[in-house]
């Protein structure tokens, strides 16, 4: 039988507030145990929670980007359950009043482009750490993360491959960051992702029993976690057997998902509106300074390339998916005053591929714009060809120097004195009767060997233009 | 005159003036406490800070840097956080608890530079009508032997009625000041829901929880709640209404006051002679000039079954916190997760506590959820509804606390819904978030009496415009229980 895959996230992204959702302790990351945990995220008895506003705002930020309903009420609620990282006992969350209702994203799989749905995103507060390592046999709880806002988006069950699944949840990463509302950070948790799958005969309307896959925090183990489940579903079904509704964790180590807990074991959450905190009505004025502060989104990014800078549609689409990326390119046009073509080239090849060597993001460039743009200007005013630049770029990586102090220190200034050039040539011809004679009787080829045998004794210094002009004339003797 | 005696705005023009120190007046209460120690009104007293306290408050008063109630004794319900004391909201589960901050009241009258004595005894987590909950012992009526203080501000009633100090806060979630203040012969005021700060004060019932003052007379109720009252930016749900004067409108005319009495507060349900001691109490209202209006709320009945369906399901996600984790009773030697909650909150929570962690849970649960919460939520909207309405009539309701004065310790014990019934008459007030008064109105068998008064939304110093004018022409509210005047 045929089947047909479906798939449905939930993605979770951290916002990059300064301070807790409900508490005015800080969020950075990596601090000791502990160490950002106030009153109120221990959950000491009599303390109340207090709505962060910036948390309110992202989350309007991502509504509008993705043209959702942004709810004029919402409502945040409890879910409860015990566990020790979750310190009061419930979640503060939102369930029958989200502050985003339903919104659409397009994404692109094999140059098709597909709509998927979101059904609501919605505010809530995420819970501390167990530690289960080198306490002894006990388990330690860190609570510098409880009270981190999350934004919880849930899509509509619209995705029918593992393609289209990380290509949606690269397309949310990709917002987010753009949005500036979460640094996207997956290693830190900062970007995860429960993953719903079911499968059904092709052609069927209704759809097949899920299970759900928790908490993934990487683009390659959802495509990996979501092969493996829809195998694992396939194999029951063809055996004529039926699929448990169930909670599953994906094991990365073993390539496997196993059962969590099942339908009957689910918690009984008892959600309630949480009478500690009032309604939230998004105001006009709010809405409409959102919607001034809403930057350039990737689609729009990208077709502004395309007709500005006149880029291929591939280049351009590279280049927006990344805020950062795109910044720095504009950056470094506006700045070397070069051809948009050229820095795109060396913002896509050169840069992307050594900091793809090291694992590095834009922003941990070690060559800022201004100064690639100094070595940019530096091909362009033919103080040094590209071949040079780009072993003045391996240099500037490494170090804090500037193109010009590079170039001047290693003497690699282009040599484009003609007098200086011919009198290398001159010897090369005079070195190798042979390849002249070969020349001369017709074989143009051999008018690459000189061009390199120059360029060689130059150590590239040579001008590459003035090289081919004056051998042009001197070989037409 | 003996100084114990006194009511606050007396003892505060005695500092002023010099007549005794702070810690003179100190002294005299913690001493006065040591010997009544068998009401049982104190969990904690806090001597050593006490003294210190006075101590600079007698500097504050000798500089003339003084405000009205520096150098005053007073103490806070054990609800309240108390930074470096034990704050143990009367239950097992947090004997070992010592508070890491204040609440917002407390710094609020440290900053009044009132002197804190200690803390009062409560029902477990404000759960209960008598203070028999209380995991140290009920708190006695000193009106009367082997009787209840009512609950769950017990301790603060018994503590204020016997002048072991001459005010105490309290906490109201369906009754819990105004039915001990009228077993006790107090005057008890429950402020707007919002009007003052919830922070710090253990949560039972959030959307109910209301702190207010407990004292001997209106215009001291007036005073205390001027400290308490206001915005606090650490409770989403308190009010920005601007604070009034409360003791600026104290000795207004009542001349022309419009007092609504619901026909469904005189039903069957009423004790013959309470009803009797508050006509008696109208009455004298109507020689003030005040006009009497017979009012309806025909969906007062309902107020207690909604009561125990919302107070017991917030409760019961309040009290969640309470699992041993971080604070409070840990069970020994906990085998594994599950054994250290069960075990903990099963050694550390009483009977009452239990059982409204079990009723909330339930009508919480998947299933239940729309029959109960939701329904209770409908019902708390038009018994609103009928108050805002009866309130477009008439400036203030009135009618009685409670349907008898205090009954015995152990009377009720046995069958928690009597216990339960014995609010019906303050409970609908919490769920429609509006201010009431309880002032002493008389004795049956030599047990006080309360008159209820409820105001519209923020109307404080209504209600206690209309209660000092009472205390003008009465004197219930100077009676003292025997053996301790």
């Amino acid at each position: 039988m045929q089947w047909e895959t479906v798939i449905g996230l939930e993605i979770h992204a951290q916002l990059s507030t300064k301070t807790k959702i409900f508490s005015a302790a800080s969020t950075a990351y990596g601090a000791e145990p502990n160490t950002q945990a106030c009153a109120v995220d221990l959950g000491l008895p009599g303390v109340l929670p207090v709505l962060n506003q910036e948390a309110v705002r992202m989350a309007v930020k991502f509504g509008m980007a993705i043209e959702a309903e942004i709810a004029d009420y919402s409502v945040f609620a409890r879910k409860n359950y015990f566990y020790p990282d979750l310190p009061k006992g419930y979640q503060i969350s939102q369930m029958d009043h989200p502050i985003v209702g339903v919104g659409h994203l397009d994404i692109e799989v094999e140059g098709q482009t597909k709509r998927i749905g979101v059904t609501r995103a919605h505010l809530e507060e995420d819970a501390g750490k167990s530690l289960h390592e080198s306490f002894h046999g006990s388990t330690g709880v860190d609570l510098n993360r409880a009270g981190t806002p999350l934004l919880e988006i849930v899509s509509e069950p619209d995705m029918r491959s593992a393609k289209e699944a990380v290509a949606y949840m690269r397309k949310i990463h990709e917002l987010v960051q753009y949005l500036d509302i979460s640094d996207g950070n997956m290693q830190e948790g900062s970007f995860r992702c429960d993953v719903n799958i079911s499968l059904r005969p092709k052609g069927q309307e209704e759809y097949g029993t899920r299970a759900e896959l928790k908490n993934i925090n990487s683009f390659k183990f959802v495509e990996k976690a979501i092969y493996t489940e829809v195998e694992r579903q396939k194999e029951i079904l063809e055996a004529g057997g039926s699929i448990t509704q169930e909670t599953r964790l994906y094991d990365a180590d073993k390539d496997e998902t196993r059962s969590m807990r099942s339908k009957e074991e689910a918690n009984d959450y008892r959600y309630f509106p949480d009478p500690d905190l009032l309604p939230v009505f998004i105001s006009p004025e709010l809405r409409a300074q959102v919607k001034a502060d809403l930057p350039e989104l990737p689609e729009a990014k990208k077709q502004r390339f395309v007709t500005d800078y006149k880029l291929e549609a591939e280049t351009a689409n590279n280049l927006a998916s990344s805020r950062p990326l795109a910044d720095y390119f504009e950056a470094l046009v506006k700045s070397s005053g070069c051809a948009a073509k050229i820095c795109s080239n060396w913002v896509c090849v050169e840069l992307s591929g050594a900091l793809n060597k090291q694992n590095l993001s834009i922003s941990q460039s070690p060559i800022d714009s201004d100064r690639l743009a100094q070595l940019l200007q530096r091909i362009a005013d033919n103080t040094i060809s590209g071949k040079i630049a780009k072993q003045v770029f391996e240099a500037m990586w490494s170090s804090q120097d500037s193109a010009d102090t590079i170039i001047e220190a290693q003497g690699l200034k282009q040599i484009t004195d003609s007098g200086a050039i011919e009198a290398i040539i001159d010897k090369i011809i005079a070195n190798n009767p042979g390849q002249v004679e070969q020349y001369l009787s017709g074989k143009d080829k051999v008018f690459g060997f000189f061009v390199g045998q120059t360029m060689k004794a130059s150590q590239g210094k040579a001008n590459p233009g003035e090289v081919n002009k004056i051998l042009q004339d001197k070989l037409r003797l | 005159m003996t100084i114990h005696t006194k009511t606050l705005k007396q003892l505060s023009q005695d500092l002023q003036a010099g007549e005794y120190s702070s810690q003179e007046l100190t002294q005299v209460y913690l001493t006065r406490i040591q010997q009544h120690s068998a009401l049982n009104s104190f969990i904690s007293v806090t001597e050593t800070q006490a003294i210190a306290s006075a101590k600079q408050a007698d500097a504050l008063l000798t500089a003339g840097n003084a405000s009205l109630l520096t150098g005053i004794p007073m103490a806070h319900k054990d609800i309240f956080c108390t930074q470096g004391v034990k704050t143990s909201c009367g239950s097992k589960m947090l004997d070992n608890f010592i508070a890491p901050y204040n609440a917002t009241v407390v710094d609020k009258f440290n900053a009044a530079g009132m002197i804190s004595l200690g803390k009062l005894n409560m029902d477990e987590f404000a759960m209960g009508s008598s203070n028999e909950t209380s995991f140290y012992g009920p708190a006695y009526n000193p009106w009367a032997d082997n009787t209840v203080p009512g609950g769950s501000s017990g301790g603060s009633a018994a503590a204020v009625a016997a002048r072991l100090i001459p005010a105490a806060t309290g906490t109201d979630t369906g009754g819990s000041i105004r039915q001990p203040a009228a077993f006790c012969g107090i005057t008890g005021l429950k402020p707007t829901y919002g009007r003052v700060s919830r922070y710090g004060m253990i949560a039972y019932a959030s959307s109910l929880d209301q702190g207010g003052p407990m004292a001997q007379t209106a215009e001291d109720a007036a005073l205390m709640l001027q400290t308490m009252a206001g915005f606090d930016a650490k409770d989403s749900t308190s009010s920005e209404q601007a604070v009034p004067d409360y003791s600026a409108s104290l000795n207004d005319s009542l001349k022309g006051l419009k007092i609504g009495l619901p026909k469904e507060f005189f039903d069957e349900g009423l004790n013959n002679e309470m009803a009797a001691a508050i006509e008696t109490a109208v009455n004298e209202y109507k020689k003030m000039g005040a006009e009497i209006i017979e009012v309806s709320m025909p969906n007062l009945k309902l107020a207690t079954a909604a009561y125990y369906v919302i107070a017991p399901a917030e409760c019961s996600a309040n009290l969640q916190r309470m699992d041993g984790v971080r604070f409070g009773h840990r069970c020994d030697n906990p085998e594994d997760l599950n054994d250290l909650y069960i075990r903990s909150r099963g050694e550390g929570f009483g009977p009452e506590v239990k059982r409204r962690i079990l009723v909330g849970t339930y009508a919480l649960s998947a299933g239940y959820y729309d029959a109960y919460y939701i329904k209770a939520q409908k019902i708390r909207r038009l018994i609103t509804e009928d108050f805002t309405k009866a309130l477009e009539t008439v400036d203030v309701i009135m009618g009685p606390v409670t349907p008898t004065p205090a009954f015995d310790i152990g009377e009720k014990t046995a069958d928690p819904i009597e216990m339960y019934l014995a609010d019906i008459y303050t409970i609908a007030v919490n769920l429609a978030g509006l201010p009431a008064m309880s002032v002493p109105a008389g004795f049956i068998d030599n047990k006080p009496v309360g008159l209820q008064i409820i105001g519209n939304y923020f109307a404080e110093a209504k209600l206690l415009n209309v209660a000092h004018q009472y205390q003008q022409v009465t004197n219930w509210h100077q009676q003292m229980p025997q053996g301790f005047e």
